[in-house]
């Protein structure tokens, strides 16, 4: 958030240290450069490397920048989507979980037999398949909290037990086919807001927005304190709407927004306003920051390890159900290949810390963009699966790379 | 001056006419053990409403231990925690705060990720509509480090951006969030300026007047001298002696504290007199 621009001095800008001070646009551009130079990167390495993506597969390609080909990467980005961004929460935590790709198998097998052997309602098996995910990440919690198992280690354990529980749950069949008329594949696959729908909610999303933020100025202004001017918050406001409407106009060339993709955006913004702006979200950065001064401060970190434990299981498990909607079938291969490892390295490349206490729910949306992007653009240019998994491996390792360079220059500048 | 230090709460011939305090906080026969260390050792304390109660010893004394014992970071191994007459047990940091003990640890406990108003308020923070009211705490954080003449040029940086001095500013403004009826200070001062020492001073007299209790722990005498009513020796993990600050020369408190007369402190003011005079 960029506080600027006031027009008297407000009671948070009295002092003579602070360079991005009152009316002085450059200024503002000083304070991100130093920004930039302390080593809080933020989610600009991602943003940068989408454009490079962009441009050298649409060089290769002309198909990759194709409406086509960008409804199809949102829509396959979701269901891994869903999982990276519940490992974004354990990240925050300074902790991991290696078995969410095995987890969100293990989930889909268990809705498949609900609704296919037992013949029970889609809800039903969505419930159950969700059910799977609370339990581990109970029983993770239990572990963690209570006997000090490292979640390396009891994720690791579990990256094998649920690829066990997939196969055995799915038993002599191997593979269940869904059924092709519920509605849970239609909206997985067939559902796409498209046309003047599509815009409406463009323009919803600009008003809450602008709404959000003319409040937030008002509050601040009536507290005396600096706040960003009108015309910052109006050009903001706009640069979005009118970035969304085109990304809209251009998607809606080929379908359109997939109800899928919508769903993944909307269960991002919900993490962000939880992660920001409630005490859970702040609790979670405590602990991840300092657990010991969390502690102290009366926090019951209990219960913050419970939630996130839980929380990125049942994110697993919805994120597998939706995978296998969308496939139409759950198989033994459900979740184990690279499902667990795209969804960690999502949430680096996107910008969550692995050393806790910094990160964004946005990350985990702009990570696994990039892998699915760049995992299309290689089928598109027709490279072997070989090559893809090698370029993701330099990927991920160059994200890894960018957050640990930039927390040794955040503790050499003093930005923690 | 050779009077020989109280070895029992000293009880004071008159008292204070109409002041009858009431004890805000009471301990007793506490003992805490860490593996083969016993760290505190049958040890009491009793700090009245209105009163700043100074906690000395040496390194290793046990007085950290005490605060943490206090603050329901540390569980004691027996002994008897009373708030207000009332016995209590102290679980945890939460109940502490619920209880209405405010504590600045000597190692600070912040979370250098977050800005100085979230660890201002972490653990407490003011909600509206379910949403953190951000703007409510930002107020409240520039009144609280005002009040406490803080050299902070934004309360939203990051904790790991400040100085060491400007840490300590903010763990003091933490203890000061909600309404504590006992505040504990350990080593407060230990890395401020000469202005910020002196406004942490005021403040710790501000606390006395509100009727609050303060345990002060320092190793500055002077700064001891200055605001404590009582003063509580701690020597090896027990009570070794407890003076009124009026009634004390820094001769005997440095004799109880290093527990010899004979000591380290004691000769060099001893040298120090024969080099000006030889
Ligand atoms: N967590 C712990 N584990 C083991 N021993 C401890 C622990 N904390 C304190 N001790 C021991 O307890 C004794 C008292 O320590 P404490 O920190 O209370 O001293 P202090 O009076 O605060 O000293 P200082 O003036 O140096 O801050 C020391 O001998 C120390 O080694
Ligand atoms: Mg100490």
């Amino acid at each position: 958030m960029a506080e600027s621009t006031v027009v008297k001095t407000s009671a948070d800008q009295l002092d003579e240290r602070l360079i991005a001070n009152a009316s002085d646009p450059l200024g503002i551009l000083r304070a991100f450069w130093a920004r930039l130079r302390g080593g809080d990167l933020g989610s600009l390495p991602v943003v940068f490397g989408l454009v490079v993506i962009s441009i050298v597969f649409y060089v290769k390609e002309p198909v990759f920048l194709s409406s086509r080909n960008l409804v199809t990467i949102t829509q396959f980005a979701a269901p891994v989507g869903i999982i990276a961004l519940g490992i974004v929460l354990v990240l925050l935590l300074g902790e991991i979980d290696l078995s969410v790709g095995s987890v969100s198998g293990a989930s889909a097998a268990v809705m498949a037999v609900q609704i296919v052997n037992s013949g029970r309602p889609v809800i039903v098996g969505i419930v159950a398949g969700m059910l799977v995910g609370v339990v581990v990440g109970l029983v993770y919690a239990f572990l963690y909290t209570k006997l000090g198992v490292p979640s390396f280690v009891f994720s690791l354990a579990g990256l094998l037990a649920f690829q066990g529980v997939l196969l055995y749950v799915l038993g002599s069949d191997g593979t269940i086919n869904l059924p092709s008329d519920s509605w849970l594949l239609d909206f997985a696959r067939f559902k796409f807001l498209t046309g003047t729908a599509s815009y409406v909610l463009v323009v919803l999303i600009g008003l809450a927005f602008l709404a959000s933020r003319l409040l937030s100025q008002r509050s601040r202004t009536k507290a005396e304190l600096s706040a960003p001017s009108t015309v910052s918050i109006l050009v903001k406001a706009g640069l979005l709407t009118g970035g969304l409407a085109y990304l809209t106009y251009y998607l809606n060339i080929g379908r359109g927004w997939s109800y899928l993709w919508l769903f993944f955006a909307a269960l991002v913004v919900a993490m962000d306003f939880a992660l920001r702006r409630t005490r859970w979200g702040r609790h979670v950065f405590a602990v991840g920051g300092n657990e010991e001064a969390a502690r102290r401060s009366g926090i019951k970190v209990t219960r913050i390890y419970l939630s996130v434990f839980v929380g990125c299981s049942t994110l697993a498990a919805v994120g597998g159900i939706l995978g296998a909607a969308q496939l139409t079938s759950v198989s033994q291969a459900t979740g184990t290949t690279d499902t667990n490892l795209t969804a960690i390295a999502a949430a680096v490349i996107g910008g969550t810390s692995l050393f806790g206490g910094r990160g964004s729910a946005y990350s985990a949306m702009l990570g696994i963009l990039v892998l699915v992007s760049i995992s299309s653009g290689l089928n598109l240019i027709g490279v072997d699966s070989s090559v893809r998994f090698m370029v993701t491996g330099g990927v991920l390792l160059l994200a890894v790379a960018i957050d640990s360079v930039s927390r040794r220059a955040r503790s050499s500048s003093g930005r923690g | 001056m050779t009077t020989t230090p109280h070895q029992d709460a000293p009880t004071r011939e008159g008292g204070e006419p109409g002041d009858p305090r009431e004890v805000v906080l009471s301990l007793s026969g506490i003992h805490k053990r860490f593996g083969a260390v016993q760290a505190l050792t049958d040890v009491r304390l009793e700090v009245a409403a209105g009163e700043v109660v100074a906690l000395v010893g040496d390194n290793g004394a046990g007085k950290s231990t005490l605060v943490k014992v206090i603050a329901g970071v540390y569980q004691p191994d027996s002994g008897d925690i009373e708030l207000a007459g009332r016995r209590v047990k102290v679980g945890g940091p939460r109940q502490a705060q619920d209880l209405g003990i405010a504590t600045v640890f000597q190692d600070l406990a912040l979370c250098d990720n977050l800005d100085v108003v979230a660890n201002l308020f972490l653990g407490q923070e003011r909600v509206k509509g379910g949403a953190i009211d951000e703007v409510a705490m930002e107020v409240e954080a520039w009144r609280l480090l005002r009040s406490l003449s803080a050299k902070i040029p934004s309360v939203r940086i990051p904790i790991a951006a400040l100085s060491g001095g400007q840490r300590q500013t903010v763990a003091i403004a933490r203890s000061l969030v909600g309404k504590p009826k006992v505040v504990m200070l350990d080593e407060p001062t230990a890395a401020l300026g000469v202005a910020q020492t002196a406004e942490v001073l005021n403040l710790v007299e501000r606390l006395r007047d509100n009727g609050l209790g303060v345990i002060l722990i320092s190793h500055n005498m002077a700064d001891v001298q200055a605001v404590a009513d009582r003063i509580v020796v701690l020597r090896l993990g027990r009570n070794e002696a407890e003076f009124y600050t009026d009634e004390v020369t820094t001769t005997d408190l440095v004799a109880a504290i290093t527990g010899a007369s004979d000591n380290v402190v004691a000769s060099r003011a001893a040298r120090g007199k024969e080099q000006a005079h030889g």
